[in-house]
């Protein structure tokens, strides 16, 4: 074990899709045949070391012995001002990753969607090369943002996977691409763009940090997380000190409303991400004019991101604010719930039905972070990994379907039971796991967040679960009609799916069945992040 | 109050101090009688070269001298050269080093555009004039006192209006001239009016006696002082082009030779910025107590100069369907952002606006001659500027293609770039500076501008053009493009470095402020 942990593993992970873009980059235009292999390769690495990883993980208890620093680059700043002189006086910029109970399912997620998403890259039709190294480029983008501990590092892999999910989404989507990728762009660099606002307050503030060895006196502004964590929990750390408790003026106090200002802030950022209600008509249309492949990324992992993001940032570095607006969050978690699920069930389209399922289903993650315990934040986070594997799975079959039938309209599929058994038995489960068959991961997912929001808010809880019942009906409407209805004449002939399509498929639909049925598999490392966040809740409620 | 102006002879070591600017002066002369001398049938493209090689030797001289100024990590004092007129420092020397590097760019990129240019028919003036724009580049950056920087400022002016106008079979190009003359007169005109005020309170020119007088002079003529100091801004907004004296870019621009346009765009914006920072930094950070209000009017002045820029000249790009047009309005929009270093003034928590301000223009000046390159490239294939001639770009050129995604995130201040850590290192300093309505005017003008430098990548990856014929780029071209976009990833990905050396060669103290 000592050895490795000598090993940057974590850097390892994020970085070895660079090695598969470098051979990619090699290979000549027509091999499209070993391309494709290269990309399921470069997509097993970091899935096999992330497996890893969690293994080694759950024994450790800690994540600690994980985590890598780097100075990436250290900023002088000019000091001339300044009466006391400090030998230095820098803005530092860390390569800084971790990992910990709430990001290594994540982790593993991103891992495990990508390695099948791979493989749905088959039906790409053309410019394979340029269309692999960026699906490469995304994945390092995503697996970056869960790894990142710097608030810039984070923000620099975030802006990674809005520029490869444009590209990605423009010249590789459907009819209306362009006007999708636009439109996605604007939103999310909106988002990030909010996001950044909120990062470079936080680190003129919090992030200001005095060291003293000996008599050398150095200030530096630095975006570590755990730097602005501790800064932000120590009522003794400059930003929290009156300026009378300083002399005259403190130019690092984060006031009262600046806390909440930072917090609506991030927010709004992320919200645009998960999407929360009224930010969500850019993932409808990603989702409908999106390629395979990328909308079971996109679907499964980016807006997890945006979850993440809020529970990383928003919550743990304002738990004072996030429990003072649990109930509005609890609220818009709602209003995402029963609004997705309402406007799923009048849809024609079935890959609108699934884009207003997961709008629904994010509502569930919103109502188990509202519910600031235990179980709530369980569930929060099981959902979004039940969701990740749900919806991806469930986007591979519309894929497949797609590519047989050329539609993914209700009004003129069904019936497809009968040419297709294998894909439509899968897209029964699939479905099934969605609106929370128990035995299957979704219903866990569901269930700890209601339980926990029921501890909390009672009686939002109890419309919430209407939400639930919604769901179960939009969604056997939708999969029904596809599976049995009436069949089409010319859907007689149609190909079961290929060995290619099912291995995704099954390796899917296991993890769905293995997180429903021994759902301690997952709990147990959340467990561990979540220990240390309720700490963080108890100690703000116990001190004010 | 007036002094008497004493004589200070030209002595031998000052002109060793001036060599950067004797040798191209030199060259200067020497290229125009070669010209008149050279038989016809030899290529002027030679004088291309022989212009090349004289900027390489300036800039050999410029770093010699700031080694030799800068010996043990330790920042060296001022020379000042014709009692204080003209200063040879670190301030000065850091951006001559990019005019040089930025003109040196610029005479590769016109030796590639000019070979089958029509349009052009003095070919050898089109590099020769070049050199004594660049001189009056470096004098405004190395000035010392008004007179010396109105000089260098007419002598950049006068030789770009008859650049512009080079392409004299195009009557977009003589447009851009005239256009360029008047609003360039009316920008003298105001500099003028604003310094005689300056001038007329003070009883100096000179910047060091100017920051001596002003605290005196505010006493009894505030509102002159005013008037000067809102007319000499207004005069450099008119050379920055910053919003609302931005409209004669897109005209301009569009009108010169592209690789002319560049080095409007970059060298002779960074000299306007040069002379402002120091004008702007040497008078009024002495100004205490009750004056003190009078600089911050000044600097706020500043600070909406830079927010009107960068919305107006973003909301302006976001309809532009010519290629040119809309590089000129994305200058617009960056000198917004280079604006606000030089309008935040200093405070005990942030004082480092220089190198915040020429980290940006490092990048800028990469990412925009890089943009204009390709741009350059793709005009002289398909015949016109538009941006639709970058359809199908990834099909006729995929690596220019790549090269210009590089230019565009850089631009639009996406990672990993050098737009994005010069971005970063601005939005940290106003957020040093407590200027949080800033922060939030450049993080907005950002966003809109994704929208129209997508536009390029719009064009190159997702629509395919009327002709699938590869586009040649020219070697020199080429090399522009690749140096650029080499550069921009690398600020992108290692900015410590620079920052550390400009840190140890820049002081506040000697190389800005003029007193004691």
């Amino acid at each position: 074990m000592s050895i490795l942990n000598d090993i940057p593993i974590l850097s390892f992970i994020l970085f070895s899709p660079l090695l598969g873009i470098v051979v990619l980059l090699a290979l000549p235009h027509n091999r499209s045949n070993w391309m494709k292999k290269t990309v399921v390769v470069a997509t097993l690495i970091p899935l096999v070391l992330s497996f890893w990883l969690y293994s080694e993980y759950d024994k450790q208890q800690d994540g600690s012995v994980f985590d890598e620093q780097q100075s990436w680059a250290d900023i002088p700043l000019n000091k001339e001002t300044q009466a006391a002189v400090p030998s230095e006086f820098k803005f530092t910029l860390q390569y800084e990753l971790g990992v910990d109970g709430l990001s290594l399912p994540l982790l593993l997620l991103t891992t495990i969607v990508a390695a099948m998403a791979s493989l749905a890259v088959i039906q790409v039709k053309k410019r394979w090369k340029a269309f692999f190294i960026w699906f490469l480029l995304l994945e390092i983008g995503i697996l970056g943002v869960f790894l990142a501990r710097d608030l810039f590092l984070f923000f620099i892999l975030f802006e990674i996977t809005l520029i490869a999910m444009y590209f990605l989404i423009g010249i590789w989507g459907y009819f209306n691409r362009e006007r999708a990728a636009n439109q996605f762009l604007i939103y999310n660099g909106i988002g990030s763009a909010i996001m950044l606002i909120a990062f470079v307050i936080l680190v003129n503030t919090a992030g200001f940090r005095m060291d003293q060895i000996g008599d050398q006196v150095s200030f530096l502004y630095s975006g570590s997380y755990s730097n602005i964590f501790h800064n932000l929990a120590d009522s003794g750390a400059w930003v929290n000190l009156a300026p009378e408790q300083m002399g005259t003026v403190n130019p690092f106090l984060m006031t009262h409303t600046m806390q909440w200002t930072l917090f609506i802030l991030l927010l709004v950022a992320f919200g645009i991400k998960l999407p929360i209600f009224p930010f969500h008509t850019w993932m409808l249309k990603v989702h409908t004019e999106a390629p395979t492949a990328i909308v079971m990324v996109h679907s499964g992992l980016l807006l997890k991101m945006g979850a993440y993001g809020l529970l990383r940032f928003g919550l743990l570095l304002f738990p004072e604010q996030a429990r003072a607006f649990a109930i509005p969050l609890a609220a818009l978690g709602v209003i995402n719930l029963l609004y997705g699920a309402l406007l799923a069930l009048r849809q024609q389209e079935f890959k609108l039905v699934l884009a207003y399922s997961s709008i629904s289903h994010m509502g569930i993650v919103l109502l188990g972070l509202a519910a600031m315990n235990e179980i709530g934040l369980q569930g929060a986070v099981f959902q979004l990994v039940s969701h990740g594997l749900v919806s991806a799975l469930l986007f591979l079959v519309v894929g497949s379907i797609y590519e047989r039938t050329g539609t993914t309209d209700l009004r003129e599929l069904g019936g497809l039971a009968r040419s297709m058994p294998f894909v439509s038995g899968v897209l029964l489960t699939a479905g099934l796991a969605s609106l929370g068959l128990p035995g299957l991961s979704g219903f866990i997912g569901e269930f700890l967040s209601l339980l926990g929001l029921f501890e909390s808010q009672r009686w939002l809880s109890v419309a919430a679960a209407v939400g639930i019942i919604l769901t179960a009906v939009y969604m056997l409407r939708a999969v029904l009609k596809i599976t049995f209805g009436l069949q089409r004449e010319d859907y007689t002939a149609l190909k079961d799916a290929r060995l290619i399509e099912a291995i995704p498929m099954i390796v899917l639909l296991a993890f769905i069945v293995l997180l429903g049925c021994f759902p301690s598999v997952l709990t147990d490392t959340t467990q561990l992040g979540i220990d240390g966040l309720l700490d963080q809740l108890l100690a703000t409620r116990a001190g004010g | 109050m007036l002094k008497e102006v004493p004589f200070v002879p030209l002595t031998w070591t000052d002109m060793l101090y001036l060599a950067p600017e004797f040798l191209l002066a030199a060259v200067f002369v020497l290229l125009i009688l070669l010209d008149l001398l050279m038989p016809r049938r030899i290529t002027r493209l030679t004088i291309g070269w022989l212009t090349l090689a004289g900027i390489a030797g300036s800039l050999l001289l410029v770093v010699l001298r700031m080694v030799d100024m800068n010996q043990g990590g330790v920042s060296g004092e001022a020379i000042q050269l014709l009692g204080n007129s003209y200063r040879v420092d670190d301030f000065g020397s850091l951006l001559k080093i990019m005019f040089l590097a930025g003109t040196a760019l610029v005479t590769l990129l016109a030796l590639g555009s000019v070979r089958d240019d029509e349009a052009i028919t003095a070919r050898a003036e089109y590099f020769y004039l070049l050199l004594p724009a660049l001189i009056g580049a470096m004098m405004m950056a190395s000035s010392g006192n008004l007179v010396t920087l109105y000089i260098g400022l007419e002598l950049l002016s006068l030789t770009s209006y008859i650049l512009v106008g080079l392409k004299r079979k195009s009557s977009l190009s003589a447009e851009a001239a005239f256009k360029y003359v008047v609003t360039g007169g009316i920008s003298s005109a105001m500099l003028l009016f604003g310094m005689s005020y300056l001038y007329g309170i003070t009883g100096t020119v000179d910047l060091g006696g100017i920051a001596e007088a002003l605290p005196a002079a505010l006493t009894d003529f505030k509102a002159l002082a005013y008037v000067g100091f809102f007319f000499i801004i207004a005069g450099f907004g008119i050379k920055v082009a910053a919003a609302p004296f931005h409209a004669w870019a897109p005209d301009v621009y569009q009108g010169a030779p592209t690789p002319i346009s560049t080095f409007l765009a970059v060298i002779a914006k960074g000299a306007a910025f040069a002379a402002l920072f120091r004008i702007i930094y040497s008078t009024l950070l002495t100004l205490r107590d009750e004056h003190a209000i009078v600089a911050d009017d000044i600097w706020l002045a500043l600070l909406v100069l830079a927010a009107a820029a960068m919305l107006a000249g973003a909301m302006a790009a976001l309809r532009q369907k010519n290629a040119k047009r809309l590089l000129a309005l994305s200058g617009v929009v960056n000198t917004g952002y280079m604006l606000v270093p030089i309008g935040l003034s200093l405070s005990v928590v942030h004082s480092s606006n220089f190198s915040e301000f020429v980290y940006y223009f490092i990048a800028y000046l990469f990412m925009t001659i890089g943009a204009f390159a390709v741009v350059s490239a793709v005009s002289r294939a398909s015949g016109n500027d538009e941006l639709r001639s970058f359809a199908g770009m990834y099909y006729r050129a995929p690596w220019t293609a790549a090269a210009m995604v590089v230019f565009v995130l850089s631009l639009a201040g996406l990672p990993v770039t050098g737009g994005f850590f010069g971005k970063l290192f601005i939005l940290l300093g106003a957020a040093n500076a407590k200027a949080y309505w800033l922060v939030v005017i450049i993080v907005a003008s950002s966003v809109i501008s994704y929208y129209f430098y997508f536009g390029f990548v719009r064009q190159m990856f997702m629509r395919s053009g009327s002709d699938e014929e590869r586009i040649r780029v020219p070697v020199e071209t080429g090399i522009v493009i690749w140096v650029c976009a080499a550069a921009t990833i690398a600020l992108g990905l290692f900015p410590g470095p620079i920052m550390e050396w400009i840190d140890v060669v820049f002081s506040l103290q000697s190389d800005l402020m003029m007193l004691g």
